[in-house]
């Protein structure tokens, strides 16, 4: 059991992640779209939508800190355990908090606002129960880490190393296997976003566009550079269903 | 010096009459689709007016086009790169539905199946965004015609700004009230603001003809685009989440037809041809100081196509021949550039448009003609341009960034115009002293009048068709598009080999010329062959044309077609 979810799955994960992104991305560019309903309702997202997304960098970053750096590298720059912990601890609810607040409102107003939930598809719903579900068990992570703390074991001694063992493809499977219920369930909501990732509208975060900083202002193109136009994918039908057409 | 095609549009205000045929026809053609219900790429506003979406010139709001910055050089007025990819999270300027309007339908099956009762069933408007009962409040053309001025009519930002600015007041009281329309395209700018504000990169000028369209594969609904074009001509599909906007009929125009606003005008008032221009001048054209100084900015970028000197840097980048002749014929550049009426529209945006306008004389001739006065008399009328001082200066603060000299001059050239063409029509020797009066001789004078009065469609629309050799990957390009119009020329793509040699005629190019055959010959329809077939689109269903059924000896071409070739086809 434990070998099939902390050894198979997460390389299932990550094919289909992967390939899911380059099959969509080579097929269907046409909806790899944010799909933006703030034409819509402007007012609550312009408060939720931000402190989402920043709090999901910060969150992001978080995870960068406590997965890939090892536990000897911060202690060998000198930081105390308690020190790291009440910093993540800190830093980590703050983000967490903040990420959670702000998808409270962006659901609320997709709830609320006639029409965006009427732009809403099941798609995006299924893909809001893992994202929330997700932050949820991350949330009760960090606070399960203070706790699990006073038996000394924390997750930089068993999520981190197996996580990083994956990368050299031998997982660590032990290790994951000893760390509290929080982070299994974490972990593996986690790897279901991921899995569901690329066909979901959250694909617009993989073409996040910071190559907007170096290119010029003006583009030209030649008409027949780009115009070869690639078949569709058939993968789904122009943007979100229409009513009229859901409804007959 | 880089010398790079245009495609311009200009038009003239006086002749528009309002009738909102292009604004349909362009919907029929580009947005009767879902997710664009509220989206008209061609619209229609009548000045003074808030426009559309709402107050869209109120920039201090909306923050479209460029600025200068503090080195004096361009930058975008909503905020630099960084600061845009910080808002991206929720585009802090993007104007809401409720900016453009609620688009709805009305319930019409009710008409029909109501219940008998005593009382006449209604079909009652519905929205189109929540399908629910809505109650209408706005509408893209909602003040058309000073509907609602009295009270609205201070909203519009450019009475704002001249009220703010001039002693006297405009007044707004109906009858007092001057009144033009403006029809409004994507003005398919040399420095388009949406471009620059795109982060994905996925708007892009075209290099052949400067038509700027978005590529939809690309565009991944950031909205920054919305917020960067000042003249709001970007527009989100709220169904594929993906931004849309006036295509310049591109297709139409790649085979030499005019754009479906210039083709359905009433007034025939639109006219379409090329700009050469110097790409390398243009951000230094759009940087300069004084925003009054950005019109003759931007005329400088503009190439004198009769120039051997440009006409060898045109050949050096590698535009054809026929692109320079049309360059040479085009009425665009005489328009702008010889006789000097046509003016951009809110040339202090920076963005360098490329539809420019022939200020309309009209609210200045309906205000004197209500006064009782005769408005065609050249001393009545000069007076009266520089007397009202109101509509002058409103035309002002829309082209010329408030130089109400420039808007001066360009009224009094027409007034001329029309003062010195009475004199003919009635029979009196041409007083010369009126073109005199305004810097240019008689003869300039009468052609001008040709080209703005007369306006014959030929001369309207100068449009080379797009070159096939360049587009040799273009799968929609694959034809030989030697086709010069007119019946004789029937023969478009027939090859030496029988039907099915060579490409394939993609089915776009094929009805699009066989369109303009239809509208430009006087045979029957149909009466052409399109590589040995028929295409029924365009066929009205007389006789049968040659090609609606199989050759016998496919190897042959038909009869016809080598009749016609022998007589001197493409
Ligand atoms: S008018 Fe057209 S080209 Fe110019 S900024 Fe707006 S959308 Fe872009
Ligand atoms: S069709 Fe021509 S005359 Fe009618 S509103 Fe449009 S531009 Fe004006």
């Amino acid at each position: 059991m434990n070998i099939l979810l902390w050894g198979v799955l997460p390389y299932v994960m990550f094919v289909v992640l992967v390939g899911g992104l380059i099959w969509r991305y080579r097929y269907d560019q046409f909806g790899w779209t944010t799909r933006s309903s703030q034409l819509y309702e402007s007012r609550l997202l312009r408060i939720g939508s931000p402190i989402f997304h920043f709090g999901l960098l910060a969150v992001i970053a978080g995870h960068f800190f406590g997965l890939v750096i090892p536990k000897s590298w911060t202690e060998a720059v000198g930081m105390s355990e308690g020190l790291y912990h009440f910093n993540a601890l800190l830093v980590g609810s703050i983000a967490g908090v903040g990420t959670l607040g702000g998808i409270i409102i962006l659901i609320y107003r997709r709830r609320k606002t006639g029409p965006v939930f009427m732009a809403t598809t099941n798609n995006d719903k299924l893909m809001y129960v893992v994202l929330v579900a997700a932050i949820i068990f991350g949330l009760w992570t960090t606070v399960a880490s203070v706790f699990s703390n006073t038996h000394g074991i924390t997750y930089r001694d068993t999520v981190s190393p197996w996580f990083r063992s994956l990368f050299i493809l031998q997982p660590d499977i032990a290790a994951m296997a000893a760390a509290p219920l929080a982070f299994h369930m974490h972990t593996l909501v986690g790897m279901a976003l991921f899995t569901i990732w690329p066909f979901t509208r959250l694909v617009h975060a993989f073409t996040a566009p910071l190559h907007y900083l170096f290119r010029p202002y003006i583009v030209y193109r030649s008409r027949d550079k780009g115009a070869s136009v690639p078949a569709r994918s058939g993968w789904s039908e122009v943007g979100t269903r229409d009513r009229d057409t859901r409804k007959r | 010096m880089r010398v790079m095609a245009q495609m311009g549009m200009v038009m003239n205000l006086d002749k528009c009459i309002g009738c909102h045929t292009c604004s349909v026809t362009c919907k029929q053609a580009w947005t009767n689709r879902a997710g664009v219900e509220y989206v008209w790429f061609n619209n229609v506003e009548t000045r003074p007016g808030q426009g559309y979406p709402r107050r869209y010139e109120d920039q201090e709001k909306w923050k479209g086009g460029w600025e200068l910055n503090k080195r004096g050089r361009l930058k975008l007025k909503a905020g630099g790169r960084v600061k845009k990819l910080f808002g991206l999270f929720a585009s802090p300027l993007q104007p809401e539905l409720k900016d453009y309007y609620e688009p709805w339908t009305y319930d019409y099956k009710t008409l029909v199946d109501a219940p008998l009762g005593d009382d006449f069933p209604v079909a009652r408007p519905k929205s189109l965004i929540t399908g629910k009962d809505t109650k209408i409040t706005w509408s893209a053309n909602w003040d058309d015609d000073l509907g609602g001025t009295t009270e609205m009519g201070h909203l519009d930002p450019i009475v704002e700004k001249v009220r703010r600015e001039s002693e006297d007041k405009i007044k707004l009281e109906f009858e007092q009230t001057f009144m033009f329309y403006l029809p409004r395209i994507c003005e398919h700018c040399l420095n388009p603001s949406c471009m620059a504000s795109c982060p994905s990169g996925a708007i892009y000028k075209r290099v052949e003809d400067g038509i700027v369209l978005v590529d939809q594969d690309k565009c991944r609904g950031w909205r920054q685009c919305m917020t960067g074009c000042p003249y709001k001509k970007i527009y989100f599909n709220h169904k594929t989440g993906k931004a849309e906007k006036c295509t310049f009929c591109y297709p139409r125009i790649e085979v030499g037809l005019p754009t479906v606003c210039s083709e359905t005008c009433v007034g025939r008032l639109r006219y379409l041809g090329l700009f050469l221009y110097d790409a390398d001048a243009v951000t230094a054209a759009a940087s300069v100081t004084d925003p009054q100084d950005l019109y003759q900015a931007q005329m400088d970028v503009l190439l004198d196509p009769h120039d051997p000197a440009v006409i060898a840097a045109a050949r050096e980048q590698g535009i054809q021949e026929d692109w320079i002749d049309a360059a040479q014929k085009s009425p665009v550049y005489a328009l702008t550039k010889v006789y000097n009426v046509a003016l951009p529209l809110h040339p202090e945006y920076r963005t360098m448009p490329m539809v420019w306008y022939i200020p309309p004389l009209s609210p200045v001739v309906d205000l004197l003609r209500d006064q009782g006065h005769d408005a065609e008399d050249p001393d009545v009328l000069f007076g009266a341009i520089d007397a009202l001082r109101i509509p002058v200066e409103y035309l002002a603060e829309l082209f010329t960034a408030g130089d109400v000299d420039r808007v001066t001059l360009v009224l009094r050239k027409l007034a001329a115009m029309r003062a010195y063409m009475r004199g003919i029509s009635l029979g009196n020797e041409p007083d010369e002293s009126i073109p005199a009066s305004v810097g240019m001789d008689g003869a300039t004078m009468y052609e001008m009048y040709r080209l703005m009065a007369i306006a014959k469609y030929s001369e309207r629309y100068v449009i080379p068709k797009a070159h096939a050799e360049q587009a040799h990957d273009l799968e929609e390009m694959g034809c030989s598009l030697d086709f010069d119009g007119g019946p004789g020329m029937g023969a478009m793509g027939s090859s030496p080999f029988g039907e099915a040699s060579g490409r394939p005629t993609p089915v776009a190019v094929e009805t699009f010329h066989a369109l303009q055959d239809r509208q430009t010959s006087d045979s029957v329809a149909g009466a052409d062959t399109l590589s040995g077939r028929v295409n029924l689109l365009n066929w009205d269903g007389n006789g049968a044309p040659p090609g609606l059924f199989p050759q016998r000896h496919p190897t042959e071409p038909p009869a016809d077609v080598a009749a016609l070739e022998g007589g001197g086809g493409a």
